[in-house]
């Protein structure tokens, strides 16, 4: 078998993995980077990313505000070293992706221009029209071409870690155009393959977002961090999950249910004022209010009958009539085009339908400050990561800062490990790649009339969202449970039709579904053990916060039945646990008013 | 929902076995299904073996691009009822190799792409991250349309000098070189014409405007090169000929 060194892998090659690769030959030039993604960079999930980017970078705004908007929006689970750290080298970052060329949508004096978003007091999110993560993925790619220490492996799907002498050292790869595996050697693995929204039936997520290296890392024996915690996003296209972005709420966009009314002023978020107030849209207030509260509102008016009936489900209407045809067509094209491509609907002239979605995992591989995971030479970055900055739910427009900021750390702190590290040999390596062969081959070898793919998949998605969707109780959760150990039992039967080793799409979705089932249980587990409700992980029998007992991070760990869930402080630096409050009862800071 | 069907006829092939076949392949219709979503239905339920490329299913990440009945088309983005009663004819993108079934060998656009540097070229000494490059709305607005695309390579498929031109950089590397040529906040842009103007086919490039056409994003690859051969070829010879000249 191919065996080939670098010093520093890195597997995905969306924004935390390029912004990851550019870092590491910012510390070290010399060093030999290989950059490994099951498809072309440019295709990764980033480039679905709409509304922008948060950073601090206007007179008005300040990195206190930032980082309380972030922690009071994680309810209070996120580290706060950890935003603190986030905020502070957040501008400097997008000022980098400034320079290497993101066409920033722009004020007339020519500085970057910002917009509002859900859940922050103050309009801090830079943007490029509502196509930000297509700009920001393209510019880091374009980048990267320049970098000769940058060995790219487009169409390589990383299959397992290799580990020996407590470090780990590289992984085994499919080649997809030819089949084989290969053998990549570094000294630092960093992986950065996006989150897993795809064990849901409904979700923004591309078909890619399978959550790889989630897999990848557990059955190193890297903990899960968080798992139960996912993001439903406020306004999905029903039917195909296409996402409308929240920019569309932070130019003015409204919610309306069944009887045209402005729902959210009902669940505590604020008043509403007129659409053509010019002090609308109000920041941390009704539609700018956070997204697990949003999302969780729709269940309530879905529940009273106030929603709409449709053929895909319920659904609320997104109306941005009111803003205009130019201010659309400027500020949010993308809408424009996904909502009449998509839904036959010209949101110039018709309000948009619209449901919660899965949109974003906050749980991930449990990483530090530093993008360092607890086993040597094992790093993560972006949504596979979980540092956590997110804690319960992430605030949107902070997430693609995110992969930049701590893809960038983990790039520099790679680098620096590795020129302390010598490559150690050894039998082990040996013996797990053989295993990984094996595993492989006797995988396409299994006669026909096995378990489909598909069949698998869909169990498991049913499964999640039956079990552990916005609302959850333990009989939810526990027969969630019960599905995944049956459906690992019948990953184990899956049957090929496709016998070709060129281009086998089909023995990669195997051996993702394989990873899926496994991470999936984590966040089944993760999520019955938390007798609470935060954030987004919602109880409806165990409704309170609970912070004398669960102001903590959930840890999964794999063992040969059910996850180990075992539980690690949140860090709190300056800002106590306090009531999220949203809407006119805050005051400008956001906090209490009294 | 409903109960009629459509027929699918796909490109088979397959490098270790024999030479490439169409299958049919009956799918369940409806209406606001597109082509992807059959080819999806057929490899989930009917053959697993079916091999193509996709991932966002909302036009923005490239992947999909496919002859639908003759026409370079992103899957994702092609309605069955535009088609019907059908069949429904679907095939790899023309003038890339096949790798199997209707995956193709992008590698070589790939490398067109790196080709015109597709990145801020600056002279300054040290990159100083405390504030950004001014740009105003103008300024952007002079580059945006050609920053628009997603390399999905149906204008390699749309385009007739491709065809006979391997080596022809191709519609959408010369709107990325165009791209950056724009940027008021590059300096690049010689280095860039240098490439472009030795490449094999940019003269043969007759403003046929079939790569426009075909752009799911309307950047007009067909408009970039020509304005890149107006005011880049003046440039270009003059810089040959009085090479004592230096740009302002």
């Amino acid at each position: 078998m191919n065996e080939i060194p670098h010093d520093v892998l890195i597997i995905g090659a969306g924004g935390a993995g390029l912004r990851a690769a550019m870092a590491v030959v910012e510390a070290n030039p010399d060093l030999s980077i290989g950059l490994v993604s099951k498809v072309y960079p440019m295709r990764s999930h980033t480039v679905s990313a709409e509304g922008g980017m948060a950073a601090v970078i206007k007179s008005n705004d300040a990195r206190e505000h930032h980082i309380y908007d972030t922690i009071s929006g994680s309810d209070w689970l996120a580290d706060q070293d950890a935003v603190e750290i986030f905020v502070d080298e957040a501008p400097r970052e997008l000022i980098q992706l400034e320079h290497w060329g993101c066409p920033w949508s722009r004020e007339d004096s020519g500085h970057v221009a910002v917009r509002p978003f859900g859940g922050m007091q103050i309009e801090r999110t830079w943007y490029a029209a509502d196509k930000t993560g297509f700009h920001v993925l393209h510019a880091l790619f374009q980048t990267s071409l320049q970098f000769s220490q940058i060995t790219r492996y487009d169409e390589y799907f990383a299959t397992t870690l290799l580990t020996a002498y407590g470090r780990c050292q590289g992984c085994v790869a499919l080649e997809l155009r030819t089949g084989e595996l290969h053998v990549l050697r570094a000294n630092a693995v960093i992986i950065c393959t996006g989150g897993f929204g795809r064990v849901f039936p409904f979700t923004t997520n591309g078909s890619i977002k399978t959550g790889d290296g989630l897999a990848l890392a557990y059955r190193a024996g890297v903990a899960l961090k968080d798992m139960e915690f996912v993001q439903y996003h406020p306004t999905g296209l029903p039917g195909t999950g296409i996402l409308i972005t929240e920019a569309s709420r932070g130019e003015g966009g409204i919610l309306l249910n069944n009887q045209g009314r402005r729902y959210l002023q009902d669940y505590d978020l604020g008043e509403p004022l007129d659409v053509h107030d010019p002090r609308h849209p109000q920041n941390r207030a009704m539609e700018l209010g956070p997204r697990d509260r949003l999302s969780q509102a729709f269940m309530h008016e879905q529940a009273a009958g106030r929603t709409f009936d449709g053929e895909y489900g319920d659904y609320v209407q997104l109306d941005v009539r009111h803003l205009g045809e130019d201010r659309i067509n400027t500020r949010i094209p993308f809408v424009r085009e996904l909502a009449s491509n998509y839904a036959g609907i010209d949101p110039v002239a018709e309000p948009i339908p619209v449901r919660p979605v899965v949109h974003y995992t906050m749980g991930g591989i449990d990483t530090d400050v530093h993008g360092a995971t607890p086993l040597p030479g094992l790093y993560a970055a972006g949504e596979c990561a979980c540092v956590s900055i997110n804690g319960a739910n992430r605030l949107g427009s902070n997430s693609l800062t995110e992969l930049v900021v701590f893809g960038a750390r983990a790039g520099r702190h790679a680098a620096a490990a590795v020129a302390r590290q010598q490559l150690s040999d050894g039998p082990e390596i040996d013996r797990q790649v053989a295993a990984e062969r094996d595993r492989v081959a006797e995988l396409r070898a299994r006669p026909a009339g096995g378990e489909r793919v598909a069949v698998i998949r869909d169990g498991l998605t049913t499964a999640m969202e039956a079990g552990a969707g916005i609302f959850r109780d333990e009989d939810s959760l526990s027969a969630c449970c019960a599905t995944l150990r049956e459906l690992e039992e019948r990953v184990a039967r899956i049957s090929l039709d496709d016998s070709s080793p060129v281009y086998n799409t089909e023995l990669i979705s195997a051996l993702e579904i394989d990873g899926m089932v496994d991470i999936a249980q984590a966040l089944a587990h993760a999520a019955l053990d938390r007798t609470e409700s935060r954030g987004s992980h919602q109880r409806t029998d165990y409704a309170a916060r609970d912070d004398a007992n669960y102001l903590k991070h959930s840890m999964a760990y794999r063992t040969d039945g059910d996850p180990r869930i075992e539980y690690k402080d949140v860090v709190i630096t300056r800002w106590p646990p306090a009531e999220r409050v949203y809407g006119s009862t805050a005051d400008k800071d956001g906090m209490p008013s009294t | 929902m409903s109960d009629t069907t459509v027929q699918l006829e796909v490109f088979r092939y397959r490098p270790d076995n024999d030479g490439p076949t169409f299958q049919s392949y009956e799918v369940p219709y409806h209406d606001d299904w597109v082509v992807l979503d059959a080819l999806n239905y057929v490899k989930n339920y009917i053959d697993g073996s079916l091999s193509f490329r996709w991932s966002c299913r909302m036009g923005v990440c490239g992947s999909c691009g496919m002859q639908v009945n003759g026409e370079p088309a992103l899957t994702c983005a092609v309605f069955l009822r535009d088609h019907m009663p059908g069949p429904i004819r679907v095939e790899p993108l023309v003038n890339f190799p096949v790798e199997r079934d209707l995956v193709v060998d992008s590698n070589g656009f790939m490398e067109k792409l790196d080709h015109v540097k597709p990145y801020l070229v600056r002279e300054d000494e040290t990159d100083d991250l405390d504030a950004e490059y001014l740009q105003t709305p103008i300024q952007l607005d002079r580059y945006k349309q050609f920053s628009m695309c997603i390399n999905c390579m149906l204008c390699y498929a749309a385009c007739p000098v491709i065809g006979r031109v391997d080596e022809f950089i191709g519609p959408a590397a010369l709107a990325l070189a165009q791209r950056y040529n724009l940027d008021s906040r590059d300096q690049g842009k010689q280095m860039r014409q240098d490439v472009i103007f030795q490449n094999e086919g940019i003269w043969e490039c007759t403003f046929v405007g079939e790569c426009s056409e075909v752009c799911p994003k309307h950047v007009d690859p067909a408009g970039a090169i020509q304005q890149a051969k107006l005011e880049g070829a003046y440039d270009y010879y003059k810089r040959l000929l009085t090479p004592w000249a230096r740009r302002s």
